[in-house]
């Protein structure tokens, strides 16, 4: 069953002369791991908002087609209703963050939501020991660095333990250790507790291994909808200007000779396996 | 030059030192990577650069030019800073101003401004957007006009904080090739980024920052075949390189690859030749 569903939705933001969504439609199921990929500037933000509201309700301009999210509509459903239950993180965590210390601003989030005292402490405490922060909640988030700042903001999404996540460039400050763990983490929560994933990235030699499916925009319209693995048998670096992951640059240079290695590789071990199998088709 | 000598730095009086006994020197036609773990004090290093914060204990000269003697508005210019979180830096309300800002206050006459503002939106693919405003750009594109506000006016150094953050793969192309025409024309370029696999295509000299001491001042490429220092600071092995490693434990290759290419044909030569 899908939790998410898009019908050719086209959105062109006010005082702007074209559209930044063009006739989008796709659904994601429940429990899916879904990456969405494409050049800087194709829409991939924009597409976002509109999934939690924010588009048409806080940014104004035409818009057509239809939107579900959890059953609810969100042209029309109050944005607060919606990320109770959607967690976003915006691609700017300097957005997000308003209270003062880490520890307050990540209850920030629970506030309003009816949890007792008790539930508030216990999540918050489970967020920023998940995200390893747990060591700067007495610090004040003007002075954390800026991938402690991405690390709080996503602590603050987390505690809400919601149905479904939308991040938006999550790992761009993390160290690489932190970008591993946090993909690590997600998969976790999506495979374990169930919780719907659409992760937005320009760093995919992580993501890759995490997710099942990939979206890839172009100027606005979506171009591909596949399985991971098939997404990556054409060049999506050359057609689409995606960031592929490093073997995949390494297994184009070998296509480009003439060999052929399928289904393509995600992790080292299966790159590894495939040369040992020698599977020249 | 840069020379920074037994730095240490507390951002709060009492409090601990996020900077430790730094020595450095940074030449001129450098390039360097300022990698680490998120906390590890990368910005907070580079921010003593151009004067934004002075050393606690210590002293950084800028071309024999003692940080704590000059404004900042004077270091500024000679070395150019691009912010973390760029879209904090914004303050014109449309691209083309936000980029001549700099040359207008460095008295550069009209005809040079619209000449070199013109070539460096170009380069970043944002000319169609000279008459937005900076603030409805996407992420990458505010990013972009953050590095272009600032290389607009060819500093001697360039302090460069997450330049290929949110940037797709064609736009790291074009940074790669900008920095390595800056680098060849003798500028100073010193990155400080995550970005590993970025890092293992430029190769730059690699200061190596954890907990605020310097652990590792070296080659890239070194420092990418020795895991157990990269992950005591946080990082990761460069795909490439783990690549490397894991074929040769497996006894299937000897010796290494240094890039994309010799990976590709070392492994086409496993295969035998049985082409499509
Ligand atoms: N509020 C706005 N008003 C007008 N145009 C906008 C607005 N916000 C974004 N845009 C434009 O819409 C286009 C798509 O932006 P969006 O932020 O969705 O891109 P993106 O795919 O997320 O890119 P990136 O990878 O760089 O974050 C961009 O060209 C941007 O300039
Ligand atoms: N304004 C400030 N006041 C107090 N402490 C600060 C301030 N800014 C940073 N810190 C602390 O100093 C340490 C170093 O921060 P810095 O921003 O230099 O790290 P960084 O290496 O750039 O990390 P990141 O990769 O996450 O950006 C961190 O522990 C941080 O919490
Ligand atoms: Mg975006
Ligand atoms: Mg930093």
């Amino acid at each position: 069953m899908s939790i998410i569903s898009v019908n050719s939705l086209s959105f062109r933001y006010s005082y702007s002369d074209r559209y930044i969504l063009k006739d989008i439609s796709f659904s994601i199921g429940e429990k899916e791991f879904v990456l969405l990929a494409g050049a800087s500037g194709c829409g991939k933000t924009t597409l976002a908002r509109a999934l939690v509201g924010l588009i048409p309700q806080f940014y104004e301009g035409e818009y057509s087609g239809e939107v579900r999210i959890l059953g609810m509509n969100p042209a029309t459903t109050p944005i607060s209703k919606i990320t109770a239950q959607v967690g976003f993180l915006f691609q700017n965590p300097e957005n997000q963050i308003f209270m003062t210390t880490v520890e307050r601003d990540i209850a920030f989030s629970l506030e309003f939501r009816g949890f007792s005292r008790e539930e508030m402490k216990e999540r918050v405490a489970w967020a920023m020991e998940i995200m390893g922060i747990s060591h700067l909640a007495l610090k004040r988030i003007e002075e954390l660095s800026g991938g402690e700042k991405q690390k709080v903001a996503l602590a603050g999404i987390l505690a809400l333990k919601p149905k479904i996540l939308i991040l938006d460039e999550p790992t761009a400050y993390l160290s690489p250790m932190s970008a591993r763990e946090l993909m690590g983490m997600l998969k976790r929560l999506n495979r374990e507790l169930g919780i719907t994933i659409l992760l937005i990235d320009h760093r995919l030699d992580l993501a890759v291994e995490a997710a099942q499916r990939i979206l890839v925009m172009k100027e606005g319209k979506l171009y591909i909808d596949l399985p991971i693995k098939e997404a990556f048998r054409q060049n999506l670096s050359k057609e689409y200007g995606v960031n592929v992951p490093t073997l995949i640059k390494i297994l184009d240079v070998i296509r480009r000779q003439g060999f052929s290695l399928d289904p393509p590789p995600l992790t080292i071990e299966e790159f590894i396996n495939l040369i040992k199998k020698g599977r020249t088709i | 030059m840069i020379v920074v000598e037994n730095l240490y730095f507390t951002y709060a009086p009492q409090g601990d030192y996020v900077l430790k006994n730094i020595n450095l020197e940074i030449g001129e036609g450098e390039l360097i990577a300022i990698m680490g773990d998120n906390g590890a004090g990368k910005t907070t290093l580079v921010k003593h650069f151009n004067g934004l914060l002075k050393p606690t204990l210590g002293r950084v000269y800028v071309d024999d030019v003692d940080t704590r003697d000059v404004p900042i508005s004077e270091l500024s210019r000679k070395v150019g800073m691009i912010f973390q979180y760029p879209e904090k830096m914004f303050f014109s309300e449309r691209v083309w101003d936000e980029v001549a800002f700099a040359l207008r206050n460095f008295g550069y006459d009209e005809a040079s401004i619209n000449r070199l503002v013109q070539k460096i939106l170009n380069i970043f693919w944002l000319w169609k957007y000279r008459d937005s405003s900076p603030f409805i750009l996407s992420g990458g594109e505010q990013r972009r006009l953050a590095i272009a506000s600032v290389l607009v006016w060819n500093p001697k150094y360039v302090v460069m904080d997450e330049p290929t953050a949110g940037q797709d793969a064609v736009q790291r192309e074009i940074l790669l090739q900008i920095i390595n025409m800056m680098v060849s024309q003798g500028k100073t370029v010193i990155l400080v980024t995550h970005d590993v696999e970025f890092v293992a295509e430029i190769r730059p000299r690699v200061i190596l920052m954890s907990n605020g001491e310097v652990v590792y001042d070296g080659e890239a490429t070194r420092l990418f075949r020795n895991p157990g220092i990269l992950e005591s600071a946080g990082l990761t092995q460069p795909i490439l390189f783990k690549l490397e490693s894991r074929l040769r434990d497996q006894g299937l290759i000897e010796g290494g690859f240094n890039t994309i290419d010799e990976a590709a044909k070392k492994i086409i030569s496993l295969l035998g030749d049985e082409r499509l």
